[in-house]
């Protein structure tokens, strides 16, 4: 029986059959469909998802016409930064790193961002960040983000002013550990609006606020609130909310936003409530199970992302890095199956872009 | 850089290589993908089929003056070519107001 080159969740490479790949495909769609209670992927879908995992080429590519927008998170760490920021090391400038997205990489759009890639640690150097902007903006042509981390994380003790609130819910102080939550969200929306409305007045286009919701529901409040106040006082800025996790964690439990309990809420939950505060780009994330297949994980990203696209007002762009959207959790993810997993999103969950 | 390299080929735009930067503007307004490839292609006078393709880009974007991805002499780039971008596809771009605020126009 024929058998197909494809990959595990961590990239490593197996073969299975057509039979094995059928399986698994629809194994990952039922799994996503139980738990975000979304319906599952139609047999044409998964068929055409089929036929892409087991084309006979090393990479494949949409058909033209259905091309979409690119838009990236890290920025110019990516060129000159190291390993931790998944850079290459390449020595030159930041505003360098921005015309090599331009004019070699052919990107629809670049991201500036500080090495330390979260708002909290830049607010001090915001004038340099200031600065820095102007230049790129002064030589580049293509619309210019900035992107850091909400990183609640950061306003937690021993780093921050707040009590570590995962230590107080063990010792059963709840409501000490949501005070906490409570006033490390508040910093951030302090913080986010410091730096932002100052890169705004030197003609930034859009923010990309990344990794939204890493520290559970008060990270996702925070954001939501931030998004709300930022369209007030920068009208004209676009902001892409981009996600961190497939559901949201309940470290509050508590917390709404327009009357929605934001703990557990799912990528075509989330993207209402993004709507609702403002947000003018939405990045779901689903992210990849290291030990099952590339067919169980790009039709299980896929069922998700697809209700996303199908109720959202805004546009959708997926997150298709290093363990997210079908790609395999591995450093440097095989093309074979990045090229795959952006095909499937593009034609069968119907994104704005990537 | 090799994944966002993937991602760019197999199924991005081309950025300033085709009008990539000019949809992505428009989406950045709300715009969901098909409206901002109709609105593109409306105001560049083109086939919504010719937003990605080089061949019809690359000299329309000259004509236009509105940035070429190889070093052009004398044609619009950056600044210069956002500020024909805001105009042509009657969009706002924040660098340029800045730009006319300190120019005073």
């Amino acid at each position: 029986m024929e058998e197909y080159l494809t990959r595990l969740g961590d990239g490593k490479p197996i073969r299975q059959t057509k039979k094995q790949i059928y399986d698994d495909l629809n194994e990952g769609t039922k799994n996503m469909a139980e738990k975000a209670k979304v319906p599952e992927l139609t047999s044409g879908d998964l068929e055409y998802i089929a036929e892409i995992i087991m084309a006979p080429t090393r990479i494949v590519s949409v058909k033209p016409g259905n091309e979409v927008v690119m838009t990236h998170d890290v920025g110019p760490l990516k060129i000159m930064a190291d390993q931790s920021n998944s850079g290459v090391n390449v020595p030159c400038s930041r505003e360098q790193a921005m015309s090599i997205y331009e004019r070699i990489i052919a990107s629809d759009s670049a991201e500036l961002g500080h090495i330390d890639y979260s708002f909290k640690p830049v607010k001090p150097i915001v004038s340099q960040e200031q600065s820095v902007l102007q230049n790129v903006l002064q030589m580049t042509t293509l619309p210019i983000f900035y992107g850091a981390m909400p990183n609640l994380g950061l306003y937690y003790a021993p780093d921050g002013p707040f009590p570590e609130p995962i230590a107080l819910i063990r010792n059963r102080k709840m409501e000490d550990a949501k005070a906490a939550m409570n006033g490390a969200a508040e910093r951030f929306i302090e913080d986010i609006l410091y730096m932002t409305t100052r890169l705004y007045a030197v003609g930034l286009d859009a923010l990309n606020i990344d990794t939204t919701a890493a520290a559970g529901d008060p990270d996702f409040w925070a954001v939501l609130h931030g998004t709300e106040k930022l369209k007030k006082e920068c009208p004209e800025l676009c902001i892409e909310m981009g996600m961190s996790g497939e559901f949201i964690l309940g470290f509050h439990g508590e917390l709404k936003y327009n009357n929605v309990r934001l703990a557990g809420l799912w990528p075509h939950q989330q993207v209402k409530l993004a709507e609702k505060a403002g947000a003018d780009i939405f990045g779901p994330v689903v992210n990849t199970k290291p030990g099952k297949s590339f067919a169980f994980n790009i039709a299980r990203a896929t069922t998700a992302v697809k209700e996303c696209v199908k109720v959202s007002k805004i546009p959708i762009h997926v997150n298709m890095g290093m363990g997210v959207g079908g790609i395999p959790m591995f450093e440097t993810p095989p093309i074979d199956a990045v090229t795959r997993a952006n095909k499937t999103m593009i034609e069968v969950a119907g994104v704005d872009g990537v | 850089m090799g994944m966002p390299i993937a991602h760019g080929i197999a199924g991005g735009i081309g950025g300033i290589r085709t009008a990539g930067d000019l949809v992505a503007r428009c989406e950045m307004t709300k715009m969901r993908l098909k409206d901002a490839k109709k609105y593109v292609a409306n105001k560049l006078g083109i086939d919504v089929s010719c937003i990605a393709d080089e061949f019809t880009m690359r000299k329309l974007r000259e004509d236009l003056d509105i940035c070429t991805i190889t070093g052009v002499p004398n044609v619009a780039r950056h600044l210069e070519a956002k500020s024909r971008i805001a105009d042509i596809l009657g969009i706002k771009i924040r660098s340029v107001d800045h730009l006319k605020l300190k120019m005073k126009v």
